[in-house]
């Protein structure tokens, strides 16, 4: 970790996070898993790697950096994270999707942490848009992150997005894809084709760069790499991920997204003992 | 009436936030490849807090959005069938949506309501935003009918928190209020009593309903004439009350008929009051048409004119 200044073993972490995912859809089953656990290394590097500025006593904290996250059911994995870093109390886990918990089946901005609406998906690149500029206006130096999936691209406002940012030269704005190549009904390039990414966003004049998405190491050094770096252009991280990392029958499977392994499977996964 | 000469809502609006971005830093104005003269002022004196998005309304709204939860109070400027309809989700979203739980000051400002881009036909022309956008919780939907109106909304959208939807006419419209603006808290102005009926109308129907009173009045007929242009949060007891002074109610409205809009506002108001009254809706006929003609001819067909108003109105009153 010395390496990337960081005191939190960012691997361990990452495993955690894993396993508390499997945790909140053991209890709670109507929680999409497979596309929680595809970015659990994203959002470890952002929150765990001091690569985010926050405060959870201050979600409001005006020096904050703000994260969107954008991929609606996919990212149940920060229930776990925001729970640990003391956004809420950790017994609010047990009660996801609960009736009087504000922990649903899609992360809604009721839950401290949460910055806007996701759910429906391609909302977040360009609403990060507009934070990055008016940052920019008021001379703030907070940076702005995006966490969108693949299969979101497809929604035609994010591209509308990709081009404001680099007209108005947002290098405020990283934009990081959870690349894990399947939609809900089957695999992205099978769909609709994003082809390369990287070439794509590049193409659009911002500065990507392409990174294994569960090598959380790699993660935060790309990470760490861009959050420096300001030459004007918006920037971009692919995150090569798999989508049910860890689960079997559900990893990477076409249809994962609406599948939901069977609670033994879960249940010996979490009688592994951690690595 | 006044010898004030009509000018565009959009410029009456344009003038004010220019004057007030000087002095307001938080004002931001958004546009969606959609111009007007005085745009260029704001442009050239304020570059940092204007911005055009290109041609793509949802990033619009969205970048709107961002903007406003960083505490700028927001204008964003387009046509008004697309900056309504072409980003609706958008505005649902991130918008009223969002706005429940992040406090935001997000005005729309949309030219173009019904007829008024008379050649350019229905993709331009827009008879849905009414119930479309009164529809949103949290969205202000003002229509005012001149443009004194119009610049007076200015104070309203830049100094009160919440979502505005501003449904300007492209045209220059006669001046109904002088150089003083109605009461904005009331949203609604009675410019005519009569007793016979009451006219609620907005935005250009207003000088619809008031040609038509002066016609009917030739023969006896008494209108009262209600220009209402807050379309969400006017005064329901004082309109109310108006309302109940006179035995039956007729609504214009540029924007389709029996769908949602002024016609079911005002039914639905005489019934949260428990006043029974015969009313009369007059908006376009629910279809979509491509015929060309200057705009006292299109309305004539779709139902809203000066004309067949008249006709339909006496009718109306016979019965």
């Amino acid at each position: 970790m010395e390496a990337s200044g960081v005191n939190v073993d960012l691997r361990a972490k990452a495993d955690w996070v894993w396993r508390q995912t499997l945790e909140v859809y053991r209890r709670a089953p109507e929680v999409r898993l497979a596309s929680s656990l595809s970015p659990v290394e994203i959002f470890v590097s952002l929150y765990y790697g001091g690569l985010l500025r926050f405060d959870p006593q201050r979600t409001d904290w005006e020096e904050r950096d703000r994260c969107i996250i954008s991929k609606g059911h996919g990212s149940i994995c920060m229930y776990p994270i925001l729970a640990d870093l003391g956004y809420f109390p950790a017994e609010e886990l047990e009660r996801v999707c609960q009736a009087g918990s504000f922990l649903g089946g899609i992360p809604d901005p009721v839950i401290p942490g949460y910055e806007t609406v996701n759910g429906s998906l391609g909302h977040g690149l360009g609403v990060a848009s507009g934070m990055a500029l008016g940052l920019k206006v008021k001379g703030g130096a907070q940076d702005v992150f995006v966490v969108t999936g693949d299969g979101e691209l497809h929604e035609g406002a994010n591209w509308e997005a990709i081009m404001f940012a680099a007209q108005n030269r947002l290098d405020n704005l990283t934009l990081i894809v959870d690349d894990n190549r399947i939609c809900m009904l089957g695999f992205t390039d099978e769909i609709n084709s994003l082809g390369r990414l990287a070439d794509r966003l590049g193409g659009f004049g911002w500065d990507c760069l392409e990174v294994d998405g569960h090598d959380v190491m790699a993660v935060h050094a790309a990470l760490s790499h861009l959050k420096k770096t300001r030459d004007g252009r918006p920037k971009a991280l692919v995150a090569r991920t798999i989508k049910g990392r860890g689960v079997p029958g559900l990893e990477n499977a076409p249809l994962s997204h609406v599948m939901s392994p069977k609670f033994e499977t879960i249940d010996s996964l979490l009688r592994e003992p951690q690595q | 009436m006044t010898a004030l000469q009509p000018r565009a809502m959009r410029d009456a609006l344009l003038e004010r936030i220019w004057e007030n971005m000087a002095t307001d830093e938080r004002l931001f104005f958004v546009a969606a490849d959609f111009g007007a003269p005085t745009l260029d002022r704001i442009r050239g004196d304020f570059p940092k807090r204007f911005i055009n998005v290109g041609i793509a309304e949802q990033n619009l709204i969205n970048v709107s959005a961002g903007l406003a939860l960083e505490g700028f109070k927001v204008f964003a400027y387009a046509i008004a069938p697309f900056i309504t309809m072409r980003c609706y989700e958008q505005c649902r979203t991130n918008l009223a949506l969002l706005s429940t739980v992040r406090p935001m000051n997000v005005t729309l400002v949309g030219v173009g309501a019904g007829y008024s881009y008379v050649v350019s036909g229905p993709t331009h022309q827009c008879y849905e935003d009414i119930t479309l956008m009164r529809t949103l919780p949290g969205f202000s939907v003002l229509s005012p009918a001149d443009h004194v109106t119009a610049g007076a909304l200015f104070d309203r959208c830049a100094g009160q928190r919440g979502l505005k939807y501003l449904r300007f006419d492209a045209q220059n419209l006669p001046v109904l209020h002088g150089e003083t603006a109605p009461d904005l808290n009331k949203g609604f102005t009675q410019l005519r009593d009569g007793s016979d009926a009451s006219v609620v109308a907005t935005g250009y129907m207003v000088h619809t309903a008031l040609k038509v009173a002066d016609k009917l009045a030739q023969d006896g007929i008494s209108l009262a004439v209600i220009d209402l242009f807050d379309l969400s949060g006017f005064d329901q007891d004082a309109l109310a009350a108006l309302l109940a002074a006179r035995p039956a109610l007729i609504s214009m409205e540029e924007g389709f008929s029996g769908r949602g809009g002024v016609d079911s506002l005002a039914r639905d108001l005489l019934s949260r009051k428990g006043l029974e009254r015969p009313t009369l809706g007059i908006g376009v006929e629910p279809a979509y048409r491509f015929e060309l003609g200057d705009r006292a001819t299109l309305h004539e067909q779709v139902g809203i004119g000066p004309l067949v108003a008249e006709a339909r109105v006496r009718a109306f009153l016979k019965t």
